[in-house]
């Protein structure tokens, strides 16, 4: 697909988004949350049809895509592993399972590897506080983690 | 009777393994030609057993665990759909030690219940509130919460009924009640456990909020790190607008409400309740300046009463049971229950209700058994990132936002953090900047640019450089982050790197003094 139909249909989908929500009161978080779902990311050609959707400028679109640590500028890995790295988790070594994961990956905290599989992230509770340490994959929750669960998520992440 | 088996479906439960158990009973049954009926329920919430499994036997319940998948067939073995013995049996729920210990009034039905059954629902109790309310003229909903003495659960501690007042008292065509859901701070997980395992008490409450205060429209905003509370949450709406608990008629009273779930995007800051009206508008999560008040220009500049999961959620017991019953419980001005939360390094984690006035050492050391990894309990931190560090030697404060704030501390949302002595405290007080840093909205100088410096300073002060100096600079930042800051972000984060400098100093000598020391 040419860049130029690649954004003609990012814009005709995204339209069709907007149509949908534009009712609810205060429709642009539900409406960025769809963008996302639809496209793995919030992509740049939406943030234009999301100002005149809704009547507002594009700075303004900008401001709140770029305020929310959610939403993401381009697409993540296949997967999504995040450690958390809160109070609670570190009382339980959280930054040793976030050391031993990066290792094995072989990448930083916002980082996905080369092949794409896997992009980590810190997340700030999952509110598992009395399963710490803990992390979520791909929106399912894994507590206690240890070394072999971590190789366990890692080996499926790679796989 | 077919039997029942109840598998919690609670976040905490299913990352402990929840799922991999009930497909393991699933299947066991299928194999072994038995009929039951599993009930996914919520977790009632003692982490260090789940998942843990209940049957319904003719002598009430008995509960096993922790369950493991590889236990299932010999629970089988066992008679366990009779309640038969275990190497897992822990007996009739009731009489565990850490749920005959509680005092359970706004999680009464939590992990108890089928959560989305609403027949359930009302067989517990629920819906009575709602029902004593819709004939009840609002100013008395009013008085009769005020009287029960119930403040935000929130962690702010202000006066529930007051709020509600302001916004029945102020003239608006349109009113919401907004719920907030954005349980952001560590060691936290009550409004996650309750909108899983009794979302209806979340919908009841608010439904009366609304009555009381003539808002028709109310919204629950959660947290986006929350997806089964979402998920739970959306459906049990549907199911009581269905049942006519939510729409034009509220249980079949001329009084309308209805309600929508929200999901928040990963800020921390949206947990404030200003930044949060902001992001439920479609706008940044910037905190706005008080005046003007929520109650008079919130949602959308209208009159809004923004409260806390567990505050509403209390709500329903206190219009069935009346004010005087939830203010008998407590103590001073700190009144009812308040569901602690057990987390980090301690044996046994997890929500804990009770009535206020507990200390803080018989939570960690009774109620919590200590460390989980054995080692001696260094220091503790109550009420999230934004809390006090407390050190073994204030174990004897009691639970009560008073005693709590005499201390230079916060109850804050009720979680507390165990560390033991391999902790840091230097690296949690550069954490509370960090994590401020990370997290600043950005409005205010005092928190967007205070807690970078903080970090900065702290950082020469672990480098051993002029630490006596930095210090007093940490000390004369905090003071101006803790009376400048818009909001309770830059101006609690003071409360974490104080008391970690105060009740732990020798975290905080110079480094080459640390390293002799050990």
């Amino acid at each position: 697909m040419s860049m130029q139909a690649a954004s003609t249909e990012i814009a005709s989908r995204t339209a069709a988004i907007i149509d949908e929500m534009k009712g609810l009161e205060g429709p642009l978080l539900p409406i960025l949350h769809s963008i996302q779902e639809e496209f793995g990311h919030v992509p740049k050609d939406a943030l234009p049809v999301i100002a005149d959707g809704l009547n507002l400028s594009r700075a303004e679109v900008h401001g709140v895509v770029s305020f929310y640590h959610d939403f993401r500028a381009k697409p993540a890995g296949r997967h999504v592993l995040k450690l958390c790295q809160a109070e609670a988790c570190q009382s339980m070594g959280s930054e040793a399972v976030a050391a031993k994961v990066k290792q094995l990956l072989g990448i930083d905290f916002h980082e996905t590897t080369r092949d794409g599989s896997v992009t980590l992230e810190p997340v700030y509770c999952l509110g598992l506080c009395a399963c710490s340490p803990s992390a979520m994959l791909d929106g399912e929750v894994i507590g206690r983690l240890d070394d072999e669960k971590i190789e366990e998520i890692v080996a499926e992440v790679r796989s | 009777m077919i039997p029942r088996i109840y598998i919690p479906a609670d976040s905490g439960a299913l990352a402990l393994g929840a799922e991999k158990v009930a497909r393991a009973i699933e299947k066991e049954l299928k194999e072994r030609g038995v009929e039951a009926k599993i009930v996914r329920n919520g977790s009632r919430g003692a982490y260090f057993l789940e998942p843990m499994v209940e049957v319904a036997t003719a002598e009430g319940r008995v509960a096993y665990g922790p369950v493991k998948p590889s236990d299932v067939k010999s629970l089988f073995d066992s008679g366990f759909l009779k309640g038969g013995h275990h190497k897992r049996w822990l007996g009739a729920p009731d009489k565990i030690p850490f749920f005959a210990k509680q005092t359970r009034l706004t999680f009464a039905r939590c992990g108890v219940i089928d959560p989305l059954s609403l027949d359930s629902y009302k067989s517990h109790g629920g819906l009575n509130g709602l029902q004593n309310a819709v004939a009840m003229a609002p100013t008395d909903i009013v008085k009769q919460v005020t009287e029960s003495g119930l403040r935000g659960r929130g962690g702010a501690g202000f006066p529930t009924g007051i709020k509600w007042k302001t916004v029945l008292d102020t003239a608006g065509a349109q009113k919401y009640i907004v719920c907030n859901a954005d349980e952001g701070d560590s060691a936290t997980f009550a409004d996650r456990m309750i909108m899983e395992g009794d979302p209806f008490v979340l919908i009841e409450g608010m439904a009366i909020a609304g009555i009381a205060t003539g808002a028709t429209k109310g919204f629950v905003y959660i947290r986006s790190e929350y997806p089964h509370a979402v998920a739970t949450m959306n459906k049990a709406v549907a199911i009581a607008r269905k049942a006519g608990v939510l729409g034009v008629n509220v249980l079949g009273s001329p009084n309308a409400f209805d309600m929508e779930i929200r999901v928040g995007a990963g800020a921390y800051v949206c947990g404030e309740e200003t930044s949060l009206l902001n992001s439920l508008e479609g706008k940044r999560g910037v905190v706005r300046a008080k005046p003007p008040l929520p109650a008079i220009q919130g949602l959308f500049g209208k009159p809004t009463v923004i409260n806390n999961v567990i505050s509403l959620a209390s709500v329903p017991v206190i219009m069935d049971k009346g004010a005087a019953y939830y203010k008998d419980f407590g103590m001073g001005r700190s009144r009812g229950t308040i569901p602690i939360q057990i987390a980090g390094n301690v044996k046994h984690g997890g929500l804990f209700e009770t009535a206020f006035g507990l200390t803080l050492g018989e939570i960690v050391d009774e109620i919590g058994g200590g460390t989980a990894s054995g080692r001696p309990v260094k220091a503790v931190q109550v009420g999230g990132p934004l809390g006090a560090y407390f050190p073994r030697a204030l174990f004897d404060t009691p639970f009560d936002y008073e005693e709590f704030a005499k201390r230079d501390g916060l109850i804050g949302h009720a979680g507390i953090t165990v560390f033991d002595d391999s902790a840091d405290m230097l690296k949690q007080a550069r954490f509370a900047m960090e994590f401020c840093a990370i997290e600043s909205c950005g409005k205010c100088t005092p928190c967007r640019i205070g807690s970078t410096r903080g970090v900065e300073v702290l950082d020469k002060v672990a480098a051993g450089i002029e630490a006596e100096k930095n210090l007093a600079l940490v000390t004369d930042l905090c003071n101006t982050m803790k009376f400048g800051s818009l909001c309770a972000l830059g101006g609690f984060t003071p409360y974490p790197v104080m008391s970690s400098i105060t009740h732990f100093p020798e975290d905080f000598k110079p480094a080459p003094a640390r390293v002799a020391a050990e």
